[in-house]
């Protein structure tokens, strides 16, 4: 078997074209590359939509969490906390074993019946767990990035004359982004790298279809050596962080557009550990 | 453990909660918290330490320390977290065995041939026919050097970064007094800096918190593993049957978890506040103003 013929039988592996059977012996590099890189696939799927989705429901998060209400408040601290305070591991068990109990036939709806069995699979499952956390990563962010607006910008609206709605739109909105900005794209970069806990953590790996670390760990148990495997998964990692920290300074340089040079705020990695 | 739990079939209600919770795999289970809350009592100090010879070594004069210093912080952080514990936890075994195969093996061939790792059976760590406690041993002892070394190279990253907020002023001040440059380092840098290293090493000791699942991944029996094996659905052929309670058991985790963060907090809280009395920094402002 050529390269190429490995790359045509393998790369979409992950999403279950191609070869059926993983290879079983004489593993080569390039079976390895195509593989892994095949399961990236999972990796960016669940990191770009956990995030998308997340984004939305972090900044409403963020809002209620700054809100003078104790009833909007509150529930938003509980499910910060909630979600920032326990490991990302233990909570995909949870949800796995929680969603396991949803009846197997389906609900039943005002006639309707409502399946449930793709709710255990990973690709809905570990998703909403994904973006649960995301969305409770990020409010934590964006409620910091709320909080130190400079006084003097929303003094300045309200002498203005802009409240309510418009004040948040025009004002506390871009401020937010841009404050936030640096620290969001670490938080996406982290999510990226979380999203390799999936298949570890309780929801099955679906006719062998899963992400990158999920086939480097194939390999390095069949192959007794984690020294091939695990580098590539890490090159690839590396490679998605160097895009998505490109991807991510577009957007901050368009947020910090209107400041001059000396005071945009950059975009530094701090590396995290597990979540 | 109880007398009345001799036969687990014929009782019901409060007692047999009471003896299906103290049976001998529950208490193994109990002792699992025990293993966590021990891998972060010696982890914590462990990676403490390293992190404050790697920063201690970033900031030294000699080049190639210094340089070992920072290539340490920056390999270690640049590596995506859970590659590395997986990676590295093989590695560190596959090295170990090789040396030691160096040492007793007879033959010396290369041990990894095609698709294994061989070396004599005398050379296996811990040696094959060892009671299962010392293959336990050794894996938790692999897992809290794996967790020290990552963690270390986190908290190098803080402290060196402490070590440079400490204002200079106060440095070349004793170096006026005549203090010699060991002399500066204990009494004025290393009492100084916690004030400026405490945010980032309670971070790091809340991930630290969160990273103590992973002992599952590394193969060692801990808490996932127990509340896997107990929740799993048990038939009438266990002692105490029951159907699948793993949802219970990993709400238990969720909640040991969240309880701990929260202590963790408010200790960490009150530390700060200790820390800060008397700086003069915002925080040490914010105290003096509050008292005043």
């Amino acid at each position: 078997m050529t390269c190429w013929e490995t790359v045509q039988a393998y790369a979409f592996r992950s999403i279950g074209f191609g070869e059926n059977l993983l290879p079983r012996s004489d593993f080569t590099l390039c079976q390895q590359i195509t593989l892994i890189g095949s399961g990236l696939i999972w990796n960016v799927y669940f990191g770009v939509l956990a995030l998308g989705f997340g984004f939305f429901f972090a900044v409403a998060v963020a809002l209620a969490k700054s809100s003078p209400r104790r009833l909007l408040r509150k529930p938003a601290e509980w499910f910060v906390f909630l979600f920032r305070g326990s490991p990302l591991f233990i909570q995909f068990f949870l949800a796995y074993e929680a969603l396991q109990l949803l009846p197997k036939t389906g609900i039943n709806l005002f006639g309707i019946t409502v399946e449930t069995a793709w709710t255990t699979r990973a690709w809905a499952g570990a998703l909403f767990v994904l973006f649960l956390n995301t969305s409770a990563y990020a409010a934590e962010i964006f409620h910091g990035a709320l909080k130190s607006i400079p006084k003097g910008d929303l003094e300045a609206a309200e002498a203005y004359g802009i409240t309510g709605w418009h004040k948040f739109r025009r004002i506390q909105w871009p401020t937010m982004l841009r404050l936030g900005w640096p620290a969001y794209t670490n938080e996406a970069i982290f999510l990226f790298h979380a999203t390799t806990l999936v298949f570890f953590s309780g929801f099955p790996a679906f006719r062998q279809m899963g992400d990158a670390l999920y086939y480097a760990k194939y390999f390095a148990d069949k192959t007794f050596n984690p020294f091939v495997a695990y580098p590539i998964v890490a090159v690839y990692f590396i490679l998605l962080t160097l895009l998505l920290t490109w991807l991510f300074a577009l957007v901050n340089r368009r947020l910090n557009r209107h400041l001059p040079s000396n005071i945009r705020s950059r975009i530094r990695l701090r590396p995290q550990l597990i979540r | 453990m109880f007398e009345a739990c001799a036969d687990p079939k014929s009782i019901e209600g409060l007692t047999w909660a009471m003896c299906y919770l103290t049976s001998g795999k529950h208490i193994e289970f109990y002792w699992s918290f025990v293993t966590v809350l021990l891998l972060l009592a010696l982890t914590a100090p462990a990676a403490l330490a390293m992190g404050f010879a790697g920063a201690t070594a970033a900031r030294s004069r000699f080049i190639p320390l210094s340089l070992l210093g920072k290539g340490y912080a920056a390999i270690v952080r640049g590596v995506p977290d859970i590659i590395f514990f997986l990676f590295f936890v093989i590695a560190l075994d596959q090295g170990l065995e090789y040396l030691k195969s160096l040492a007793v093996c007879e033959n010396h061939s290369w041990p990894w041939q095609g698709l294994e790792f061989r070396v004599c059976p005398e050379a296996k760590i811990p040696l094959g026919r060892s009671s299962a406690i010392w293959h336990q041993a050794y894996g938790f002892g692999l897992a809290v050097f794996t967790f020290a070394l990552v963690f270390g190279a986190f908290a190098a990253n803080v402290l060196y970064g402490a070590m440079n907020a400490v204002p200079r002023a106060q440095l070349e001040t004793a170096e006026a007094y005549g203090m010699s440059h060991g002399q500066v380092f204990r009494r004025i840098l290393v009492p100084q800096m916690w004030v400026y290293a405490l945010p980032g090493l309670s971070n790091l000791w809340m991930i630290l918190i969160k990273a103590t699942p992973l002992l599952f991944l590394l193969g060692v029996r801990d808490i996932v593993y127990w509340a896997r094996e107990l929740g799993g659905m048990k038939t009438q052929a266990y002692e105490y049957p029951h159907p699948d309670w793993r949802l219970w058991y990993f709400l238990a985790l969720l909640v040991f978890y969240l309880v701990f963060t929260k202590l963790s907090e408010i200790v960490l809280a009150r530390i700060s506040a200790r820390l800060n009395h008397g700086q003069a920094t915002a925080g040490g402002e914010a105290l003096r103003k509050a008292a005043a």
